[in-house]
């Protein structure tokens, strides 16, 4: 009799053990499979690597570090890996990360190519991207998705940035080198866009594959088109041989270029020699203020170079990310976004920022000029900044979207 | 304004001489190629990386011992050139009597580790070199502004090839080159050190792909990655060439860069596959290549 009732009780214990376990879950709040996984996804070898690469998931744990490592109770897991700019071996990586190794949230993503793959991906899963590194503007437009937020920049912001401001003083006929894939073709035709508007002309491009190993053929085509400007609607890589080709062949002396996606990599390795007084458009500067030099001297410390605007805008992200599930109280993707859109994002990378209807987060943009040799004072003194473009006028109106998620 | 196919004489002239500047570059990589894999029967994949580390030879010579092109030129093929021996006598030694898959396996392996290590230590972005001073500037030849520093690329490309060639194909060392090809056992039995001559064929393969190296540094940016942009294009040259046929790898490598050239002004979105397009019509056409032999 005792043994049945021993027996009995065990039997019992078991059978409640599962419920037990199951009501201890929610006390970590709503956080799916109990752990928040943050994937990076980037070039992590190729010609893309300095813009992103290690150096985005060095931001991201950082992001992490100084969040607390937990969230509502849950641990804050960080996973990387490389896309090799390919958007199916990207999509597949982060279809396999959302199905069996329970990441909540991809970021970085840069390429637009695998930005549009991987987004489509996260609307499938219900999962979210919060993509930094990509720059077209189709992630807002035909491709936007309610799980797919733009987060640093775009084809849009560079072209209104860069492009008004070249057309303003005088440079109105252009010629456009482009990188032939998406993002290439949305670079060149929003800048095409802006200096028609603003009253200048596009008299010819050219497309050249990703990549390319030589530029001279390209830029000879600039050359006999007579265009005032020749815009490099290319990044990374592309864009460094493009005007170490263009300084050889004597280009630079009767036309000039414009970097239409630049980043301070880029300019650190040219040099200031080749790079000087080429105007740019950028999202981040690290020596803009005390806040950004704060977040780049930590960032230094470990990468040995000065964060990009994709890597200031992965620790960004991420931390936003983090705040939000924390006073959403969930991790469900879409409770993370609309409480992003209650407001509160801004930090020292999103300043006046704000989550738009159509998923763009907009915030200040800035219009650098590359400083002279002379100019330079010490390492990393590359930019002066001409004008700050508020948030409000550097990114598309909401207006003109083609997104089909916005009401009109 | 006269014109060929609706494009300005001027702007055709102009193409097809920057078609010969990278021409001069596949010639020089797709020659290292072929006398490696005529002698060693060995698919050299790391041919690429050795361009590569023949760059940033020079770089680093100049960044931390202050050494200026001219000594480059000389003291980078050289280190890549022993690096080269090294790497025959320690792994590829053991692979000739096995199928050619192993060779190209372990080049194949041998490049990504050492392009890797590169990466880890420099990043992408690439280093700057500069052009050197006597070469600097440019001259007007009517139709295009002609910086130095290309023309020189292609003399000086030119010389190392045909003096390359006549080597192998005029002299005495060169017939015991083709005798080892030919029957290494029998030369052997002839008394011509056949074990050494071949780890120093494959030396002088590999020097000869870090002179393209040095070559190219002031065009563009030194970076890891350089190797890997161009030598899936030189496998190309090779096979449309005929493998292991050193005056086909000169003419095919400076015919391909003029064709690549030229599609970069007719239909620039085609220029990185014409050539694999021409690879694959030869392959069907002959299979042995252009000036390769039906063996």
């Amino acid at each position: 009799m005792k043994r049945k009732l021993i027996s009995a009780v065990v039997a019992g214990a078991f059978a409640l053990a599962p419920v037990a376990m199951a009501q201890q879950k929610p006390a970590a709040g709503k956080i799916s499979d109990g752990v928040v996984k943050v994937g990076v996804l980037s070039d992590m070898s190729g010609l893309y690597s300095d813009l992103g690469g290690q150096g985005s998931v060095v931001a991201a744990q950082m992001a992490v570090d100084d969040f607390g490592k937990t969230v509502l109770g849950a641990k804050i897991e960080i996973v990387s890996a490389d896309h090799q700019n390919n958007a199916e071996t990207g999509a597949n990586r982060v279809r396999e990360w959302f199905d069996r190794q329970q990441v909540d949230m991809v970021t970085d993503v840069l390429n637009s190519a695998v930005g549009i793959a991987s987004g489509k991906v996260a609307n499938e899963k219900k999962k979210l991207m919060m993509n930094v590194g990509a720059a077209s503007t189709r992630l807002t437009n035909e491709d936007c998705n309610p799980h797919t937020i733009h987060y640093a920049y775009d084809t849009y912001a560079l072209a209104n940035g860069t492009g008004k401001a070249i057309v303003k003083t005088g440079g109105d006929t252009w010629f456009f080198l482009t990188a032939d894939y998406a993002f290439g073709h949305s670079l060149e035709s929003d800048t095409a866009n802006v200096v028609r508007a603003t009253g200048g002309k596009v008299v010819g491009q050219v497309r050249h594959p990703l990549n390319a190993a030589d530029f001279s053929s390209f830029l000879l085509q600039a050359q006999t088109s007579k265009a005032k400007i020749v815009g490099l609607a290319n990044a990374g890589g592309d864009t460094i041989n493009s005007i170490k080709a263009a300084n050889e062949f004597g280009i630079t002396k009767n036309q000039s270029l414009a970097g239409l996606l630049v980043f301070i990599t880029d300019i650190h390795s040219l040099g200031l020699n080749t790079a000087q007084g080429m105007l740019l458009t950028d999202g981040f500067y690290w020596d803009f203020d005390d806040k950004n030099r704060e977040f780049a001297k930590k960032f230094f410390a470990k990468m040995k170079k000065m964060p990009s605007m994709i890597h200031a805008g992965v620790y960004s992200a991420t931390m936003n990310y983090l705040k939000a599930i924390q006073a959403a109280g969930t991790d469900d993707a879409l409770a993370v976004v609309a409480q992003m859109k209650k407001g509160n994002v801004s930090d020292f990378f999103l300043r006046n920022g704000m989550l738009r209807e159509d998923n763009r987060m907009i915030h200040d943009m800035y219009l650098m000029q590359v400083k002279k040799q002379s100019e330079s004072k010490y390492p990393w003194d590359y930019y002066t900044l001409k004008a700050t473009i508020p948030a409000a006028e550097a990114f598309q109106p909401l207006s003109a979207s083609r997104c089909p998620l916005i009401k009109k | 304004m006269t014109e060929i196919f609706g494009i300005p004489l001027q702007a055709f002239l102009s193409q097809l001489l920057l078609g010969l500047v990278n021409g001069s570059f596949y010639a020089m990589l797709s020659l290292g190629l072929a006398v490696i894999f005529g002698l060693l029967n060995i698919v050299n994949f790391a041919h690429g990386t050795f361009y590569m580390m023949g760059a940033f030879g020079a770089w680093l010579l100049l960044q931390y011992l202050g050494l200026n092109y001219w000594f480059a030129l000389i003291l980078s093929p050289i280190a890549v050139g022993l690096l080269g021996v090294l790497v025959e006598k320690s792994m590829l030694r053991w692979l000739y009597k096995l199928d050619h898959l192993y060779g190209l396996l372990l080049t194949f392996g041998l490049a990504l580790v050492l392009e890797g290590l590169f990466r880890q230590q420099f990043g992408v972005s690439g280093q700057p070199y500069q052009v050197p001073d006597l070469l600097r500037g440019a001259t007007n030849l009517g139709f295009m502004i002609l910086p130095n520093y290309r023309a020189w690329v292609v003399v000086a490309s030119l010389v190392v090839c045909f003096a390359t060639w006549y080597v192998i194909e005029r002299t005495k060392l060169g017939a015991y080159l083709r005798a080892g090809t030919e029957n290494p056992a029998l030369t052997q039995a002839f008394g011509v050190n056949v074990p050494r001559m071949v780890t120093l064929t494959y030396a002088f393969g590999v020097a000869l792909a870090g002179f393209a190296g040095v070559l190219a540094s002031p065009i563009i940016q030194v970076n890891p990655l350089m190797g890997n942009n161009i030598i899936i294009v030189v496998f190309a040259v090779v096979v449309i060439g005929g493998m292991g046929s050193i005056l086909g790898s000169i003419l095919t490598g400076l015919s391909l860069g003029v064709i690549e050239g030229l599609t970069k002004v007719f239909y620039p979105e085609a220029s990185s596959t014409v050539v694999f397009v021409i690879m694959a019509i030869v392959l069907l056409v002959r299979p042995a290549g252009l000036f390769g032999k039906e063996k």
